[in-house]
């Protein structure tokens, strides 16, 4: 569908090269391309009209620098404007002079409020603080008790009540929290399928009964054009102070945040990234303006990737090389690592140029290969890890049927085993000398 | 937290949206009482990428109605007719659902929170209204309380629940639900699954062995598949649909939370890409807001009436 939009660009600049200013006409070819990389990823149609034409005024006459192609230069001034528009300061949730911090949680049916106020309250304890979730969505059936379970999971209370009416569960709940000593108050409101009139008189009053300081409205990153709309209105019946932007771990491009930051004037505070509790990131509007263009996220990559290898791990495992003694326990937990970076897919699509090339199948194929080689690992003895070269036919065919796999399996895995100990002792002389890996553009 | 007023850009796009869906409206109609000109097509464009319907199948649709118009049409109401054709043209015949022969099985799939255990809810009522016997199959059991709303669901629509732990495997639901259904002599089983991210291989998997075990254990009934899809979704529905298709068999979609200006033009392009028809539409929350699907009535509403 959309490739990465630089390769577009590259095609539209081809004739063109050697000049030294970005010139009108040049850059009306390029940005046909970005309006369509713009549409596909479901930023509303007037914001992409006024923002390619922001971007038009700004390219137009640059210096092409020697180090970029056209096509690399109007993607950076496009980056730019979209970094520049996503960002905003006071991206965060500051707290309130007098605690409680009243946080109303706010959007649709189905975007995930009750699983983002869950996710909120552990990451505000996680950092110290002492929140109270309030069950004030009495609408959906059970969406009290979900939002019991999710409080239970985060190990915060739940503030819930019998009454029929969420403003006054809400101001009980603040009431509570200043006697109980809670310095946070996260309010899961009722959602609704649509934008109604009934909907936002609820939520005025529940914003009434519970002092709320600060309304934060959830939206779903896969919404397509009708996101600018019901930001609009909410903003409108309610005044939105920030946006949680969740479902960020599929494959939605999220031009939805750009609508809705346009739509509201009011900064992303925080992405959804997975359906588990922890899967709550602070915004970066560098990120979200890669994603958008397609361009893949290196920095969330590297990130991910210093938090799940263990910096010392990293360093013992350079001393064993060293030594050529890296042994199949060794490569247990190297594989470890990798998998505990989350699921290839998810990796793949961080990376610049896989986001528009996945071949699924492929992956999946990877993925149970992991599987196989892990079952395989694990249904060996720690000296047998320790020393391979012990295994013995028999000892093969024990381990084949305890990890549900062949002896072939289990001599593949010996044999991917030398490779990735020849790869990683090359990988290390190239280290020693001075090379690094080419870093894209951005 | 204010990011406006810095450049003043965001005042300007604000004011601008503001006035955007009446003006896109106002556009079209104003555009079929005019002689036909470029400026019509502009405004058809901006009217159907509003709508969600994508870059790709927008420009398929003004090429066409293009073409129709160089082949000599004219008058503001024979093109209005004639892009009604082509808008038309482009989704699939509606099949009603498949429930012959019994049990039945209508699995309910789709990502986090485009409304599946409303809508399997929904189903049933609908389907005990008209006197069918149904099991429900609690088989979302990763979603905190997702069992406990189904539960009331089935209470509403006086079908029989079956249900597990939660955390427990939502094929060995399946499995037992399908059992019940053949004891009880049941019309229809209906099975709700959990919401997820067509991006994630495990689980995908995991519907697909859902269907595994629901083709071994009624290998002879009728087969339905709903993807439920939500109507503020954007681009991205093309891939869900690709997926879902792909690992539940999806045999259609169900559009929710369709109303006067989420229009779910999106399952224009699943339907011209993927052959796969819309056959349900949800309007609301209560048990009777969920209706066949128009093609008519969709095509309609994205064309406001001049």
């Amino acid at each position: 569908m959309f490739e990465a939009l630089q390769e577009r660009l590259t095609a539209v600049f081809r004739r063109l090269s050697g000049r030294g200013v970005l010139r009108p006409e040049d850059v009306d070819a390029a940005l046909r391309e970005v309006r369509v990389a713009l549409l596909e990823a479901d930023v509303h149609v007037q914001v992409v009209r006024e923002f390619v034409a922001r971007v038009r005024e700004a390219a137009v006459g640059r210096e092409v620098w020697k180090s970029l192609t056209p096509a690399q230069q109007v993607v950076q001034v496009v980056y730019e404007e979209l970094v520049r528009l996503l960002g905003g300061e006071g991206r965060e949730l500051t707290p309130a002079p007098k605690p409680p911090t009243v946080v109303l949680l706010c959007g649709l049916h189905g975007t995930g409020k009750t699983t983002q106020a869950g996710k909120l309250a552990l990451y505000l304890r996680r950092r110290g603080r002492r929140p109270l979730l309030v069950a004030a969505d009495l609408q959906r059936p059970a969406a009290v008790q979900q939002l019991q379970v999710v409080g239970e999971r985060a190990g915060v209370a739940v503030f819930a009540q019998e009454a029929a009416d969420p403003a006054e569960v809400a101001r009980q709940a603040v009431q509570h929290a200043r006697q109980a000593g809670y310095d946070f108050v996260l309010v899961d409101t009722a959602g609704r399928v649509h934008v109604d009139e009934e909907l936002m008189q609820e939520l005025r009053r529940v914003r009434e009964a519970s002092g709320a300081h600060h309304v934060l409205l959830v939206v779903d990153a896969m919404t397509g054009q009708e996101a600018v709309r019901v930001a609009q209105r909410f903003h409108e019946a309610l005044g939105i102070d920030g946006v949680v932007l969740t479902k960020l771990d599929g494959d939605a491009r999220g031009g939805a945040a750009l609508s809705v930051v346009s739509a509201v004037g009011r900064p992303i505070l925080f992405v959804g990234t997975g359906e588990r509790l922890e899967a709550l990131e602070p915004f970066h509007p560098d990120r979200m303006a890669s994603r958008i263009l397609g361009m893949g996220d290196v920095l969330t990559l590297a990130e991910r990737a210093r938090e799940a290898v263990d910096a010392e791990r990293a360093a013992e495992l350079e001393r064993k090389l060293r030594r050529a003694e890296f042994t199949l326990e060794d490569f247990r937990e190297q594989l470890r690592q990798v998998r505990r970076m989350g699921p290839l897919e998810t990796l793949l699509e961080l990376i610049p140029g896989f986001s528009g090339l996945r071949g699924r199948r492929a992956e999946a194929e990877e993925e149970r290969e992991f599987r196989r080689m892990e079952a395989i690992l694990d249904s060996m003895t720690p000296q047998e890890r320790r020393d391979p070269s012990i295994l013995n036919a028999s000892r093969k065919r024990r381990i084949a049927r305890g990890s549900g796999t062949t002896v072939q399996d289990v001599n593949r895995l010996l044999k991917q085993f030398e490779e990735a100990k020849r790869m990683m002792r090359e990988l290390e002389r190239m280290g020693r000398r001075g090379r690094r890996l080419p870093l894209p553009p951005f | 937290m204010d990011v406006a007023g810095r450049t003043g850009l965001w005042a300007r796009i604000r004011d601008g949206l503001r006035r955007t869906q009446q003006a896109i409206a106002a556009h079209l109609q104003d555009a079929f009482t005019r002689p036909v000109d470029e400026s019509f097509f502009e405004r058809l464009e901006e009217a159907l990428l509003a709508s969600d319907v994508g870059v790709e199948v927008t420009g398929e649709v003004v090429e066409e109605l293009r073409r129709r118009v160089r082949d000599g049409l004219r008058r503001p109401e024979e093109v209005r007719g004639a892009l009604r054709e082509v808008l038309r043209s482009f989704l699939p015949q509606p099949q009603p659902l498949q429930l012959e022969p019994p049990p039945a099985v209508v699995l309910v799939v789709g990502v986090n929170g485009s409304g599946k255990t409303t809508t399997a809810g929904k189903l049933a009522c609908h389907l005990t209204g008209l006197g069918k016997r149904v099991v429900l199959a609690a088989a979302d059991t990763f979603r905190a309380a997702a069992i406990d709303q189904l539960e009331v669901w089935a209470r509403r629509a006086g079908a029989e629940l079956v249900r597990h732990r939660e955390g427990s495997d939502p094929a060995a639901v399946v499995h037992d639900a399908a059992q019940a259904a053949v004891a009880r002599h049941a019309d229809v089983l209906v099975a709700d699954t959990a919401g997820r991210l067509h991006t994630k291989t495990n689980l995908m998997e995991e519907l697909r062995k859902v269907r595994r075990v629901l083709a071994r254990q009624l290998p002879q009934s009728a087969w339905e598949s709903l993807l439920v899809l939500d109507a503020t979704t954007g681009q991205n529905a093309l891939q869900q649909a690709r997926q879902f298709q792909d690992a539940a068999a999806a045999t259609g979609v169900v559009l929710t939370k369709l109303d006067s200006s989420a229009k779910g033009g999106v399952v224009l392009a699943i339907g011209r890409r993927l052959g796969l028809p819309v056959k349900l539409v949800g309007t609301g929350e209560g048990p009777d807001d969920l209706e066949p699907f128009d093609p008519d009535s969709f095509v309609d509403a994205l064309l406001p009436e001049a």
